[in-house]
């Protein structure tokens, strides 16, 4: 196409860096359909190939460029679902070499003491709420891996949460005091005393205050990162919400946006099995939330959401990735809620003590 | 004007324009091109615009400024929002502006040139995600940038509502001050422009005016445009930016040239009197200053106080209850739906503070309590002419 033919066919474009963004654009596609023609050898059919005629296999239109045609009538499905990645076995054996996290002892004790405080942390702490001395308490029980995440990131990385990132806060150096600060509601607690328990938010730790609305996080998340890439200071977001916050729109604008504009974005999904008491086969139908990241142009990976050196290990991946090319990633981390959703639920309504 | 077929092929442009006159708008009193009754009606006629540059050096609060010296350019609003968007962009590096729309100019054409001159990577689309828009924008202030975001019709705001309700707004408060979205500035067309129906017309203030934590403005002409929404942009709240539509290009002034805010929350006295307070904003004003004209020509000797509230949350209530005090009688105006409107939190707040001194009951002049229509907009709206009426109601109470 003449690019002089351009300022009639779009008025606006009239500056030229637009017009150059405008030309390249036109010549990449060009060249997709250019590479797109078929070699015809055979005689017979060489007839209908006049030189004004020649069939393209490649679909023209801007929308899916590297489709092709097909003559064959079928609905695509999936077919395959995407594998989870493991370091360890049950018994916390590395299986292959290659995948040694390459920590040192004191970093590994101090994730592994920090797993241990969270879990005995909210034992007393939903105690303490059965006693009456906290109004509302939430715990981690199964999902204290997710250290994991927070170990692989730099400190100055821009965590959005949810509600069940507690162990995100300990690794960072949240101290027992702040914790209990806040389900207090004292006046030494952060947040003023204007939000329900483990709504914790810390500026100092670059961890953003948990808000009660699910997923709203999700786009927020990737504006902050586009924010850190303006900065240049090769800093991420990191985003975590559940699988049940994933079917909120929330999450569809978030991924599409931090896709299209190219946002530093780490998107970790804790799919624990169940929203309160919605199990997760009520929630979605597809393969589960990895198989969306696909769908957005968004690398993706599954990763084992108990076993902390998978979770540590493509954590430290994709930050690299989203630290360097400036794209966001989709963790889904499978895992399982044992503890009851919150101390207002009681799970045994939904499920079987054997499961 | 009938023109023979013979003649028709040659008619001239004055006759093809006449002829042209847009047939299908409901024709919103504001762009009326026939004066009424001998008078001229509407935007183009309005004695409020300041159109020549004695006009703006006149202007005391410009003056208060410094700015009422300062070169000048004739320019319409939506070029003044540029002129503001430009001026903030300059001034903050942080500063980044998009949307749907956005990078080639904007549909209505606020944006026009910014993308050239400040790149791609601060003025840029985003997909069709209203929701995904306020969040990436509350994202972005969060970390203290200045997101400057544009929504394409007010509209279409409702999608991003939790978000502005429930994010924004609170952002500061929730986490005790250690975050907070000031940095946030939401821009949106709103208000009737004559064929917008439903979906392109509406005014909705009020839904936003009924949360602590947001400031919602709307500007009445292209100065006070470029002051507020350099204002907003600036203010340490987030803020929700109303630009009337319609006087996009109907709305024409000197603007000057410079970087300059006016104050926010602070209502502007367009014309004094001492017998009703007659209050509205955007929009509005103008339908406002021609039921003004009708009254005080019908009944000589009465005289009309005209305020805009240029911000309506949070509105100045000083300057209505001071006028009130004078004059005794208030009559408030909007084009959103009667019903649950923000005439009615002004009305109930007047009524509170001046009920000794009030000689009638607060007039509303507002829309009809139904959805905006397309070829009965002309009875939906509070024109001039209902308007007059409220006033006299109120007068002979």
């Amino acid at each position: 196409m003449n690019p002089s033919a351009l300022p009639r066919i779009l008025p606006g474009l009239r500056g030229s860096r637009a017009l150059r963004w405008t030309h390249t654009r036109l010549g990449q596609l060009q060249r997709t359909f250019d590479k797109a023609l078929p070699q015809t050898h055979c005689p017979l059919t060489a007839a209908f190939y006049t030189s004004s005629y020649v069939p393209r296999k490649k679909v023209m239109f801007p929308g899916a460029l590297d489709s092709e045609y097909t003559h064959e009538l079928r609905f695509a499905s999936n077919v395959e679902s995407i594998p989870t990645y493991q370091v360890m076995d049950t018994d916390g054996k590395v299986l292959d070499a290659a995948n040694d996290p390459q920590v040192t002892e004191e970093e590994a004790r101090k994730i592994y003491k920090n797993m241990h405080v969270l879990n005995v942390m909210d034992q007393i702490m939903y105690e303490a709420q059965r006693q009456g001395r906290i109004s509302f308490y939430m715990t981690n029980f199964g999902e204290e891996a997710l250290i994991g995440s927070a170990a692989a990131l730099d400190p100055r990385d821009q965590v959005f949460g949810q509600y069940r990132e507690a162990g995100v806060l300990l690794q960072r150096g949240f101290t027992i005091q702040q914790f209990m600060d806040q389900c207090y509601s004292n006046e030494k607690d952060l947040g003023k005393g204007r939000q329900m328990p483990i709504h914790y938010g810390t500026k100092e730790l670059h961890f953003q205050t948990i808000s009660s609305p699910l997923a709203t996080q999700i786009p927020q998340a990737a504006g902050a990162a586009y924010a850190m890439r303006r900065e240049g200071k090769k800093l991420c977001a990191m985003c975590y919400f559940g699988e049940g916050a994933a079917s909120e729109g929330d999450f569809h604008a978030g991924l599409n946006m931090a896709a299209t504009i190219g946002c530093p974005v780490i998107f970790f999904c804790r799919n624990n099995g169940y929203s309160i008491s919605t199990p997760s086969i009520e929630q979605y139908r597809g393969d589960g939330i990895a198989s969306r990241g696909i769908g957005y142009g968004i690398d993706t990976i599954r990763v084992d959401g108990n076993d902390i050196w998978a979770i540590y290990a493509a954590t430290k991946a994709a930050r690299k990735i989203a630290v360097e090319q400036n794209k966001p990633i989709l963790i889904e981390a499978m895992t399982y809620r044992i503890s009851h959703h919150s101390t207002s639920d009681d799970s045994s309504a939904y499920r079987s003590k054997k499961e | 004007m009938v023109t023979p077929l013979a003649c028709q092929h040659r008619a001239p442009a004055r006759q093809i324009a006449r002829l042209a006159k847009r047939l299908y708008s409901s024709a919103a009193e504001i762009n009326s091109f026939e004066p009424v009754r001998g008078m001229d009606l509407g935007v183009a006629h309005s004695k409020l615009l300041l159109r020549s540059v004695a006009s703006v050096q006149a202007s005391s609060e410009l003056q208060s400024l410094g700015v009422a010296d300062s070169d000048t350019k004739k320019m319409n609003m939506c070029q003044a929002i540029n002129d503001a968007m430009r001026h903030a962009l300059s001034a903050d590096n942080t500063s980044v502006v998009f949307g749907e729309d956005v990078a080639f100019g904007g549909v209505f054409r606020c944006s026009v040139g910014l993308a050239d001159e400040f790149g791609r990577e601060r003025i840029f689309n985003t997909p069709l995600t209203e929701q995904g828009i306020a969040g990436f924008a509350i994202g972005m202030a969060a970390m203290g940038h200045t997101a400057i975001a544009e929504i394409q019709f007010a509209d279409y705001i409702f999608p991003a509502f939790d978000q502005i309700v429930n994010e924004a707004a609170k952002y500061r408060y929730r986490s005790g001050n250690q975050f907070n979205v000031g940095g946030l500035t939401i821009r949106t067309p709103c208000s009737a422009v004559g064929h917008g129906a439903l979906y392109h017309s509406q005014s909705p203030e009020a839904f936003f005016a009924h949360v602590p934590g947001l400031k919602v403005i709307m500007p009445r002409s292209p100065i006070q445009a470029k002051g507020l929404l350099l204002a907003a942009i600036r203010d340490p709240n987030p803020t929700i930016f109303f630009e009337p539509k319609i006087l996009y290009r109907s709305a024409v002034e000197q603007v000057p040239v410079d970087d300059y805010m006016l104050p926010l929350s602070k209502a502007e006295i367009l014309k004094p009197g001492k017998d009703v307070t007659v209050v509205g904003y955007g929009s509005q004003i103008y339908a406002l200053e021609n039921a003004i004209q009708m009254i005080e020509r019908d009944m000589p000797g009465v005289t009309c106080e005209l305020i805009d509230l240029r911000t309506i949350l949070p509105y100045d209530a000083e300057t209505v209850i001071n006028s009130v005090n004078k004059t005794g009688r208030l009559v408030v105006a909007h084009e959103a739906p009667r019903t649950q409107g923000f005439a009615a939190e002004l009305a109930a707040e007047i009524q509170e503070r001046c009920f000794l001194r009030l000689e009638s009951p607060v007039q509303r002049v507002c829309g009809l309590f139904v959805p905006h229509p397309l070829v009965f907009e002309r009875f939906y709206m509070p024109c001039a002419v209902r308007t007059y009426e409220a006033i006299k109601n109120s007068l002979s109470y």
